[in-house]
């Protein structure tokens, strides 16, 4: 090697030289990467996806619609889509509510109600179930009164929600919270020094603000709430065509060795999730500019 | 508009950000806070606008007592040093959200707000970026239009927190110049917080130096430069 080729590493004309970016790794190591997240995608979440759709139509498109029209079945589809729709709007507002408690004031046991709101994540959904039961059972001081009143919560409607709700709880406050906290106050400041109420600031600057946040957090409480098993299978009794849900359908159908209709039921719910997501990544598409000028600010 | 404050101060929690400081300014005035970060001025300041309000003593406008009047009721045009334009809404909006937050009965009509905004915008020497969104604004834009959105409602005195904090030295040497003749056209009792004594002996009829929330000095910028009041005045001016 000259000392030439020291200074000009590589001088031929016509070739200019390659040179790796900093954060780049080199060939092998960047297929190795790859390779190791595909596999890993394949296996944990493409080949289960694929699964639950190929057992479902195992006996052909026709067994499987027809053991999803069942009263059991339909029922089930019904009371899950009417959980997830009560629940939704709830935990929006609580979600909208706490989050904007935490990131605008500065209160005594602030840490605390943040720990409390993540809660629900870190207690297991049995047991969520179960304090529900022995809070509103029928043995129970407030469960006897309601259930005297005609109003029962446990193995009804309003029991299943309960459990929804606290499960799906942290999910709206959670995205929130972050995007609150990087936004500030001064936003809302401005706006009420030019004289809108409270309550305007709160439609015309926060809201328009956490808007992607929002919907982020209730899409994951849409897809949870749907798919929550635990906390609903304490306190629902699992009464076939009244108070079993769609995850609880599945599970009872399974266990009874219906395999297709097991599965078919599966597959509606997993195409349910796929909606979901469907649903956020077309409106991203849609207002991508929006998104942009939001965050580029 | 001419404020009077009676022995403001203020605490958070156990630290004092305020002593008890008391100043008149006279309406139409230009006046400069100057002082270092933790001067309290910046309190001082949001103290007049509303955002924060005194653990004790009285602020007075137009010699009536304001120290309780609600952020809405005082009518502050505040430019913050972030300028915290509204990122969701075009510069058109920006500018005329405080017309749009009137109520009803006081609102006015649609293509007046619509005159309001292009003669604001005029004003401010950006007449074709009404259309346009905060992200696509250079810093000394951005400024610009947040001053024109303070000026909208009309207010009875113009605040600003470090207005020229975050734009570098030929933007901030321009827009000194625009602020002193928006004051002149409009005037409007004006108070603005600074760091940068350059700027505050440039722009400024009267200057009041702060530090560790107490008022060492006020002055006009040249009684300020000739015979500083106290050593830490000598020593911030010569720095």
């Amino acid at each position: 090697m000259s000392d030439a080729s020291l200074i000009t590493p590589d001088a031929r004309p016509g070739r200019p030289r390659k040179f790796r970016a900093a954060t780049a790794e080199a060939a092998p190591a960047r297929l190795a990467l790859i390779g190791i997240a595909l596999t890993g995608v394949a296996i944990l979440i493409l080949a289960p996806l694929a699964t639950v759709f190929a057992e479902a139509l195992a006996d052909g498109w026709a067994a499987a619609l027809a053991s999803l029209t069942k009263p059991d079945a339909r029922s089930a589809i019904q009371l899950t889509l009417l959980i997830t729709a009560i629940a939704l709007p709830l935990n929006a507002a609580f979600g909208v509510a706490a989050a904007w408690l935490i990131t605008k004031f500065d209160f005594r046991g602030k840490a605390f109600l943040i720990t409390l709101i993540d809660l629900p994540f870190s207690v297991s959904p049995v047991v969520a179930g179960l304090c529900i039961v022995l809070l509103f059972g029928a043995n129970s001081l407030i469960g006897g009164w309601l259930v005297a009143h005609g109003l029962p919560i446990v193995f009804a409607i309003p029991g299943i929600v309960l459990a929804t709700v606290f499960v799906t709880f942290p999910f709206v406050a959670r995205e929130l919270i972050p995007v609150m906290i990087e936004q500030g106050r001064t936003e809302e400041e401005v706006a009420l020094t030019l004289g809108a109420s409270g309550w305007r600031v709160f439609w015309t600057v926060t809201l328009p603000n956490i808007r992607w946040a929002l919907l982020y957090g209730a899409l994951l409480c849409t897809a949870r709430a749907m798919g929550e098993f635990g906390a609903v299978a304490v306190v629902s009794g699992k009464i076939r065509g009244k108070t079993a849900t769609m995850p609880i359908t599945i599970e009872m159908l399974y266990n009874e060795y219906l395999s297709v209709a097991a599965f078919s039921m599966a597959a509606a719910l997993t195409a349910l999730a796929l909606i979901t997501l469907t649903l956020k990544t077309a409106l991203e598409l849609r207002h991508a500019d929006q998104l942009a000028a939001i965050r580029r600010h | 508009m001419d404020i009077h404050i009676d022995e403001i101060a203020k605490e958070f929690g156990k630290a004092t950000a305020l002593k008890p400081v008391t100043l008149s300014i006279p309406s139409g005035a230009l006046v400069a806070l100057l002082g270092p970060s933790g001067s309290g001025k910046t309190t001082l300041l949001r103290i007049l606008g509303g955002l924060e309000f005194p653990t004790s003593g009285r602020v007075l406008f137009d010699g009536q007592d304001a120290t309780g009047m609600s952020v809405q009721d005082r009518r502050a045009g505040f430019v913050f040093q972030s300028y915290a334009l509204f990122r969701h809404m075009t510069v058109f909006d920006n500018i005329a959200y405080g017309l749009n937050a009137r109520p009803r009965a006081k609102r006015p009509e649609k293509a007046e707000i619509a005159r309001r905004v292009t003669k604001l915008l005029e004003l401010i020497q950006l007449p074709d970026i009404g259309a346009r969104y905060p992200s696509q604004l250079s810093g000394g834009q951005r400024q610009r239009v947040a001053l024109a959105r303070a000026l909208a409602i009309e207010p009875r005195m113009l605040l600003l927190d470090e207005p020229f904090g975050a734009l570098d030295a030929k933007v901030r040497k321009e827009l000194r110049q625009g602020l002193r003749d928006i004051h002149d056209e409009t005037g409007l009792t004006t108070v603005f917080v600074t760091h940068d004594q350059d700027e505050a002996m440039e722009l400024a009829d009267v200057v009041v130096v702060m530090s560790m929330g107490s008022i060492e000095q006020i002055g006009r910028p040249q009684d300020i430069r000739d015979r500083p009041a106290t050593p830490f005045v000598r020593d911030f001016i010569a720095a």
